[in-house]
């Protein structure tokens, strides 16, 4: 539980779509000791609480990490107008992220603007991964060049059919399962998908890790804010997104 | 370099920069930045007799220079506390305080008592959350029971007891006096707010619980205020807490009665602000030509 809080440099700023952005941040020890699927908490202006952003890729050969955010409300808007050579206050890297010392071949599902922190674990898989990535339209559609680089397969769904296949990426999961193994699953998304894709798994017995989303306090599991429902043989309890997670084992989570 | 150190009830605290329950845990994960015997004194997250789930989330919603939050109490109980934490804790060289919480009168007895026996420097009494059904702010709103909830829980057990009060009372002054004729050794103040926030799309509270407690500095002056009232209605020590942030907001709360301040909201923001404040004060007081912390507590010159 190592981490640190500390000015990173925005030393490049990109802009995906009308609402998404892509910022390469300096930071030495935060992208020296950050693993896959763990996040940075993020000062935004005046407000009272950081904003948790999950590490998208980490450059330990120029001391860098990246970040991918979507535009939501006023801390993520602030966010957006840092220009580069800014200093940006961060915390991290916290929480626990992915286990990527995985054999066989890994399943990767991403919806939306949790598609991010997946290229993270693309990156440092151990075995080969295969990679779904859902999406709203063509036009919030991310990240597709950078996956395909890193991935041996990768499927593109979006709601309205304008960009890959027309579907859910639990579509796309049950045709995969068809006629592929897999070791393990890992995905990030909206609740829902999440749960649904749980549920798949779980019937066909893969393992299967889920990064959650709560509402965060301190972000280093002082304060007990961010619960979720978990299960274990000693029954149900809440655990917390910030310290236990974000990424925690499917079969545990009480949807 | 003047000096920082105090006392309250017998306890000596290196400094009056002290972290407020439930934002600071047990000091672990700050202990990560910066090495907690550095503060004064650590309020421990609100343990009762029994573990507790605390509430569903969401549990926390940002304001206007606040938050709310409704945890409800989560944690593992008083026995968990004593084996894992207290130890460690008090290994690091700062003042442990335990901040105690219940359910019934009898929770709150049994807890002082079990933590008589330990290495514990003081009891915070928490009769001042908002955030759960039974107990809590319930004991804290009227000055007979704040009198006999003190009353009780001094008679059984050996250690300092600090009342914390709740600022959702209409007479302050009269529920600190309620305490000190109780026998309590010292008061802090305050806890938080009741507020409440609502989405205006989906017409529900943005808490799962409903409501919650407001902290941080949009409560400040609230807090200094009351700190000031009740420093002129007791003569015990007071420790002022509410939305301080910077060294100065500590200078003001000392001003205006406290002897030591805590600490909580603005962890969130900079995990470094009871370091800042630390050496903000020590500057303050060399700058000024101030040889002791004691020489600024209720210095404020009324109209
Ligand atoms: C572990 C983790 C990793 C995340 N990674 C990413 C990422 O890589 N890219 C990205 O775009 N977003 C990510 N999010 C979501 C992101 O934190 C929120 O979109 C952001 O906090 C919204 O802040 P705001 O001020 O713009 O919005 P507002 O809606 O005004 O925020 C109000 C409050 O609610 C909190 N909040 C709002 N939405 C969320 C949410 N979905 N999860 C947690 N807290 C929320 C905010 O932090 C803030 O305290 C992540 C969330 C978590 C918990
Ligand atoms: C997340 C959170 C949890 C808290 N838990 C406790 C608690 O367990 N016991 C208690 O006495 N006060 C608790 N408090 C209240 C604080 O200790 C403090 O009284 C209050 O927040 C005002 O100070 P601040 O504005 O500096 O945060 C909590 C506050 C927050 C924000």
């Amino acid at each position: 539980m190592a981490y640190v809080q500390r000015e990173a440099i925005l030393i490049k700023k990109e802009k995906l779509n009308s609402t998404v952005f892509r910022f390469t941040l300096k930071e030495d020890v935060i992208s020296e000791i950050a693993t896959a699927g763990q996040f940075v908490n993020i000062k935004c202006g005046e407000k009272v609480l950081r904003r948790p952003i999950s590490i998208c890729q980490i450059d330990k050969k120029h001391n860098c990490i990246v970040i991918v955010f979507e535009v939501r409300g006023e801390g993520t808007q602030w966010l957006s107008q840092c220009n580069q050579h800014d200093k940006i206050d961060i915390m991290g890297p916290l929480g626990n992220g992915f286990n990527t010392e995985k054999q066989g071949k890994a399943l990767l599902i991403g919806g939306g603007i949790g598609v991010p922190p997946l290229l993270s674990v693309a990156e440092s898989m151990e075995c080969d991964c295969d990679a779904i990535l859902g999406f709203k339209d063509i036009e919030t559609t991310i990240l597709v060049e950078e996956f395909s680089s890193k991935c041996k397969d990768v499927v593109v769904m979006t709601q309205d059919g304008t960009y890959g296949e027309k579907g859910l990426v639990t579509d796309a999961l049950v045709k995969k399962l068809e006629t592929n193994d897999y070791s393990v699953i890992c995905s990030c998304g909206p609740t829902p998908m999440l749960e649904a894709v749980s549920q798949i798994a779980q019937k066909i017995g893969i393992e299967c890790y889920v990064s959650l989303e709560e509402r965060m306090g301190c972000g280093v599991g002082a304060c007990l804010v961010c619960a979720c429902k978990t299960k274990s043989k000693d029954g149900e309890k809440y655990s917390h997104v910030c310290k236990d997670g974000p990424v925690f084992n499917a079969k545990e989570v009480v949807w | 370099m003047a000096n920082m150190g105090l006392f309250i009830a017998d306890v000596f605290f290196k400094n009056p920069v002290i972290t407020a329950s439930g934002t600071f845990g047990f000091g672990r994960e700050y202990n990560e930045l910066y090495p907690i015997g550095k503060l004064g004194g650590v309020s421990c997250k609100g343990t009762t007799l029994l573990e507790r789930m605390g509430n569903p989330p969401p549990r926390i919603v940002e304001t206007p220079s606040g938050i709310l939050n409704s945890v409800g109490l989560q944690n593992p109980g008083i026995e968990h506390f004593i084996k894992e934490d207290l130890g460690w804790l008090k290994s690091q060289g700062t003042v442990a305080i335990a901040n105690v919480a219940g359910s019934t009168l009898e929770d709150y007895c049994k807890v002082a008592e079990i933590l008589s026996d330990t290495d514990v420097d003081m009891i915070e009494l928490n009769i001042s959350c908002p955030n759960v059904k039974e107990g809590g702010v319930s004991f804290g709103t009227s000055a007979s029971s704040v009198e006999n909830i003190t009353e009780q829980v001094k008679m059984r057990s050996s250690k300092p007891v600090m009342i914390k009060l709740t600022p959702n009372v209409t007479d302050i002054a009269e529920i600190a006096k309620a305490a000190e004729s109780g026998g309590a050794d010292a008061i802090s103040l305050i806890n938080t707010l009741t507020g409440m926030r609502i989405d205006i799309n989906t017409r529900r509270p943005i808490l799962k619980n409903n409501t919650g407690g407001l902290s941080g500095r949009a409560v400040f002056p609230v807090a200094v205020r009351m700190v000031w009232q009740v420093a002129q209605a007791v003569s015990i020590p007071v420790v002022g807490m509410g939305g301080i942030a910077t060294w100065q907001d500590a200078v003001e709360m000392m001003l205006a009665g406290a002897c030591a301040i805590q600490v909580g909201t603005a962890n969130f923001t900079d995990a470094y602000t009871p370091i800042k404040i630390i050496d903000g004060l020590e500057k303050y007081l060399d700058d000024n030509g101030i040889k002791d912390i004691k020489e600024i507590v209720g210095k404020a010159e009324m109209w």
